[in-house]
């Protein structure tokens, strides 16, 4: 029992040593970066002034040209194209892979470990370099963005769709292994229609990246759209470089739109 | 303390269950001490006991959904101990397990949460589903929504329906699986007291007109009294009771669960 005022409860805890250390090098490691990396104030003057000049960039930019229009609606819709194949190939290898990913799903711990490694390297390493080395093995165009984006997938919807699966009630699966039922008759009757919610809105979130990074697959030649802007930017011609802009704005705004819309309907 | 097993064995009724010595630690708890009975073929076996007497986990046991740490059962004639992992899911097959908990997929439908029983007999995907499933099987599966007095709700999800339809649906499931054995753990527990005596009234009627063998877990005296022919009851994992539940008082069986207490 206190009668308050006087009590001795010390406001701020002292860091120990490994604490004055740690918030030493954090700081440190921040004013680095800082001093390294950040754009100075001069130069983002000279940046701006590039860009809004009465003969700078944007000025440029309009009136978008809607010359090149039937080219970028063709390359688009290749972009789209290569997104959707690209998606639906991930989603359908990542499901085998987060079965085996997937703690009380796998048949053993060293197919888990295997298929965590492989779900870990996939998602880990970014899809621009999964571009690139399949630019080196099946060359130039679609095909290479192709499997980037499978790849990439994998390793996003492999991880989400084993932890979709691990986070299910384990009633049903409890009450189906009490009457003997096999491994596959779990999973199908028990697991996959608890989960399939969260498959479909992973799947789902797995074709609004792809469409994004297959713009970007494009910079580096794994065909799409992304090569136009390339060569828009590349030869000055700013105006046709909006015209791509818009028309990825419009293909990336439409698919999150419909995707949102089917969400709303099936979850 | 066997003497109603004995009776009934000796009656020409083979013995469904046979355990000896049946012993379960959990760490350095003793959950189950010791457990040595015989249940007859087509008996009605309530078990009673405070919480934590073990009753799940001898349930459990039976099956080896639990793995006991000595002992020997003996079910259907199936020495359950030394059963390899095929062997053993073959003897589950024909043992059907009804849970507190209903464990039904809620997304799908009743009709395709019966279905699954089926797995129990036959495998691949056309037990997975309704929509999959053989003609015959749909039609047996229909058959037992009916003998729960569900057949009407057949398509809808079961996450649409009430406890003590569910709980139906799980009863109904248990029985496409056509089991010789029914084991139920407080399928009384989490439902309102009208939906659960519902629910023990059908077990106990459906398992006698099928002559099946059943061991239910109870908490509720009057439900153990009623529906079984047979009262066992577990203290800290000792059967220190069994009896005819016709012999069964609601005063004895009070006392015994004061005497746990105490």
């Amino acid at each position: 029992m206190t009668t308050g005022g006087s009590r001795a409860v010390r406001r701020f805890a002292l860091p120990g040593i490994t604490g004055v250390v740690l918030w030493t090098l954090i700081i440190a490691m921040i004013v680095w970066s800082f001093a390294e990396t950040a754009p100075s104030l001069d130069r983002l003057m000279r940046g701006a002034n590039r860009l809004f000049a009465p003969d700078g960039m944007l000025a440029r930019m309009f009136p978008p040209d809607l010359g090149r229009l039937p080219q970028v609606g063709r390359s688009l819709l290749e972009t789209f194209q290569m997104a959707i194949t690209g998606t639906v190939l991930g989603i359908v290898l990542s499901f085998p892979l987060a079965i085996f990913a997937a703690e009380g799903l796998s048949p053993n711990a060293f197919l888990r470990g295997l298929a965590r490694i492989v779900v870990a390297i996939f998602r880990t390493v970014p899809d621009l370099v999964w571009a690139i080395i399949f630019i080196i093995t099946v060359g130039l165009g679609p095909a290479a963005g192709v499997l980037a984006i499978m790849v990439d997938t994998m390793g996003f919807a492999g991880r989400f769709f084993a932890e979709a699966m691990e986070e299910t009630d384990k009633g049903p699966r409890e009450a189906l292994s009490a009457i003997g039922a096999t491994r596959p008759g779990l999973i199908f009757s028990a697991v996959v229609p608890q989960a399939l919610p969260a498959f479909t809105a992973t799947t789902l979130f797995c074709l609004e990246k792809s469409v994004r990074n297959s713009v970007v697959l494009g910079l580096v030649g794994a065909g799409g759209i992304g090569i136009e802007l390339k060569t828009a930017f590349d030869l000055f011609d700013y105006d046709q470089a909006l015209t791509v802009i818009i028309a990825i704005f419009a293909l990336v705004i439409a698919v999150e739109q419909l995707s949102g819309w089917i969400r709303r309907k099936i979850i | 303390m066997h003497g109603r097993a004995h009776e009934d064995i000796e009656a020409g009724r083979a013995p469904v269950v046979r355990l000896t010595r049946l012993c379960k630690d959990f760490g350095a708890r003793h959950i189950l001490s010791d457990i040595s009975l015989e249940i007859a073929q087509g008996s009605a076996v309530a078990l009673i006991g405070a919480n934590g007497a073990g009753k799940s986990t001898l349930l459990r046991s039976l099956v080896r959904l639990v793995e006991p740490k000595s002992g020997d059962i003996e079910l259907l004639g199936r020495d359950v101990m030394a059963l390899a992992a095929g062997d053993l899911a073959r003897l589950r097959s024909r043992v059907g397990f009804v849970f507190q908990r209903h464990n039904l997929v809620p997304r799908l439908s009743a009709l395709s949460n019966v279905l699954h029983g089926v797995q129990a007999r036959s495998k691949g995907p056309r037990g997975w589903l309704q929509c999959l499933a053989r003609q015959a099987d749909r039609e047996e599966a229909l058959d037992c929504l009916a003998a729960v007095g569900l057949d009407a709700v057949a398509l809808q999800r079961v996450d649409s329906l009430s406890g003590g339809q569910s709980q139906r649906v799980a009863v109904a499931r248990m029985l496409m699986q056509r089991p010789e054995l029914v084991l139920a753990d407080e399928p009384d527990a989490s439902l309102d007291p009208q939906s659960g005596e519902e629910i023990m009234r059908l077990l106990y009627r459906l398992t006698r007109e099928k002559r099946l063998t059943l061991i239910v877990s109870s908490h509720r005296l009057e439900h153990a009294r009623h529906f079984s022919d047979r009262i066992i009851g577990l203290n800290q994992g000792r059967m220190t009771l069994d009896q005819a539940s016709a012999a069964a008082s609601p005063q004895n069986l009070r006392s015994f669960f004061i005497d746990q207490a105490a």
